[in-house]
């Protein structure tokens, strides 16, 4: 019975950080462009004149929109058209549950892992429930019955199933290095040691694979660089016929996503929650200096140093955002299946090459 | 927990095939089959299959059918093709069913019983597959993707628009 | 534990259904889908009897069937928006070519 508690618990836990972060992504990615564009960024959201460099601005946004008018026109297919953002929210949302937060809590005499569940196959699961989430866009686009929002749809699919390859063939030459498909197995493979001093983090052992896997996954967040089927210029987009709170969704779901790539790098490229020479039961630096910490403050480093690695690859993203133009269409196929799937195919070749000749 | 898992994956899929028999409309066709793919998704992880699960889910419910979508996108029938106004392949495709499901259980019958379900803890872990994969089933293996890049060149040759007629 | 027998049975209900939905639909792309039914439903029972049997041949197979059912979706749907590109058509009764 306890157990179900717990799990309830670290569901509660997970959703909270995920809607919460991402929910604030939204403020940062106001005042990230507004830097970039020398302005000052929404700063009037306040309570009783208390602004608060605009922090209550997320909560304005959403209250704007949970109560602005929610059209569905006549001419669209309703239930799909109704159906379709919560398709594209729920897959995102269900992702959040293989990613390990940190390593395993002990309260009491008993062992918590901090990662709602470790599923056997948990990369595959996240990839499986991302390619899922296609069927929201397909949908939106088709069951508006609008030719734009049907091109965007249309662009949509063929995009993201394109970066699908460039993205599983890229974690091929990772599942190599490192012989498991489960996220903490992974996660625990990188707190091992190269030559006693460097750790053995994706970002070092796979660097092709590292850029293969980032190029993709922008791709997947079909935000700027990559925003074709939304193209606010040229189709408006699949989710033109959507307003109010279904919008808003759709709007959300992109920033979840950022959140996820961003939580999806942390783990397979960068650690996860390692920190370097951390390790159960404190700090082993390499130049043989040690600092013992009690086990509480360990994992609240280790919770920490996931959160602060996640945090910088989202604003790495939103800079990418707003920093680079839109690609045309054909470059965008391009780049998928001329360079990032042949790029990958030899990442693999080197990488097993590597692997058999280091035994 | 396992059985009530069982139970409602299985309703979930014979319903959603029977929605797509009845359904008229070929987006939700689609839709009740994907559903469908989800749920045997499921029902191979029950069997302890995690991998061939994740496989299912991504190529069955996230590539296949959204091809298939993508086709019913392009040719947009508003309505699907309607039912036969002659009955009979009605019934006759029920009573094809029909023998069929005699067949199978005649056949099966024999295996029924025997089976027991004592296996191996680590059934499934996708180290043992890929192992079998690159030894016993090498051939099969090569072949397969021959016979994909044979799909993938024959597919996008079969669509290409000719410049010339 | 589950008795396999519930997944062999589940296998057969599906397989008909397949069946039944292949000959009463008549346009080609929900037959195709009958047909990819179909395939799931000996995929499961495969599967069942790798688990019965404690070997994982069954699994490879089942993993061999759904990288063929990939390539084959690609080309029959390929031919199939061919046929409605010619034909304006995708009634199966309406493609007789064939007949001589």
């Amino acid at each position: 019975m306890s157990e179900w508690i717990i799990i309830l618990i670290k569901i509660i836990c997970a959703l909270v950080w995920f809607l919460v972060i991402a929910l604030y992504l939204t403020w940062v990615e106001r005042k990230e462009s507004a830097v970039i564009q020398d302005r000052i960024g929404a700063n009037r959201a306040n309570i009783w004149k208390f602004r608060a460099i605009g922090l209550f601005q997320p909560f304005a946004d959403a209250i704007k929109m949970i109560f602005k008018e929610d059209f569905t026109p006549k001419f669209s297919r309703k239930f799909l058209h109704n159906l379709a953002p919560f398709i594209s929210f729920f897959f995102v949302a269900v992702t959040i549950s293989a990613i390990p937060f940190g390593d395993v809590l002990r309260i009491g005499g008993r062992e918590i892992k901090l990662q709602v569940v470790d599923f056997n196959v948990s990369l595959l699961f996240v990839m499986a429930m991302l390619s899922l989430g296609i069927f929201g866009i397909i949908l939106a686009g088709w069951s508006s019955n609008n030719r734009y929002t049907l091109l965007g749809g249309m662009r949509g699919a063929a995009q993201l199933i394109s970066y699908e390859v460039a993205l599983g063939l890229s974690l091929i030459g990772l599942i190599l290095v490192y012989p498991s498909l489960k996220l903490s197995a992974i996660v625990h493979y990188q707190g091992e040691m190269l030559w006693g001093w460097l750790p053995k983090w994706g970002v070092f052992l796979q660097p092709l694979g590292l850029l293969i896997f980032f190029f993709a996954a922008l791709a997947e967040t079909k935000r700027v660089p990559f925003d074709l089927p939304e193209g606010e210029n040229e189709i408006v987009g699949f989710f033109t016929e959507y307003s109010g709170l279904k919008w808003g969704l759709f709007m959300f779901t992109d920033f979840m996503e950022v959140l996820i790539v961003a939580c999806l790098l942390t783990t397979l490229f960068f650690g996860g929650w390692q920190v370097p020479w951390l390790y159960a039961d404190g700090f082993h630096f390499p130049w043989g200096g040690e600092w013992l910490l009690p086990h509480g403050i360990v994992v609240a480093f280790q919770v920490l140093a996931f959160n602060l690695k996640v945090f910088f690859f989202c604003w790495l993203q939103i800079l990418i955002r707003w920093t680079y133009p839109r690609f045309r269409y054909d470059q965008v196929m391009d780049l998928g299946w001329k360079l990032l799937v042949p790029l990958s195919l030899v990442n693999i070749a080197g990488t097993a090459i590597l692997l058999s000749l280091i035994g | 927990m396992a059985h009530f898992l069982f139970f409602l994956l299985a309703i979930i899929c014979i319903a959603s095939v029977l929605g797509m028999i009845i359904s008229k409309d070929q987006a939700y066709t689609a839709l009740f089959l994907i559903v469908a793919f989800v749920c045997m998704g499921g029902l191979f992880g029950l069997l302890e299959a995690p991998f061939i699960a994740a496989v299912q889910i991504i190529i069955y419910a996230g590539a296949i059918m959204i091809l298939f979508i993508f086709v019913v996108m392009m040719i947009n029938l508003r309505k699907g093709v309607g039912p036969e106004k002659k009955k009979w392949t009605m019934y006759f495709a029920v009573v094809i069913a029909a023998v069929l499901v005699v067949e199978l259980v005649l056949t099966l019958k024999g295996t029924l019983e025997p089976i027991s379900s004592a296996a191996l803890e680590s059934l499934g872990s996708p180290t043992d597959l890929g192992r079998l994969l690159f030894t016993k089933y090498l051939y099969p293996f090569e072949i397969t993707s021959i016979l994909i890049i044979a799909a993938l060149v024959g597919a996008i040759v079969l669509v290409k628009k000719r410049d010339k007629e | 534990m589950i008795p396999l027998n519930y997944f062999l049975v589940l296998s057969i209900i599906l397989f008909a259904l397949g069946a039944i939905a292949f000959f009463v639909k008549r346009d080609l792309i929900t037959q195709f889908m009958a047909i990819e039914i179909m395939f799931n439903a000996a995929n499961l029972a495969f599967l069942a009897f790798a688990k019965s049997a404690g070997s994982l041949d069954g699994q490879i197979i089942v993993f061999f069937v759904i990288t063929v059912a990939a390539a084959e979706a690609a080309v029959g749907l390929a031919i199939i928006l061919l046929i409605f590109r010619q034909k304006k058509t995708i009634k199966s009764e309406d493609i007789k070519l064939m007949k001589g």
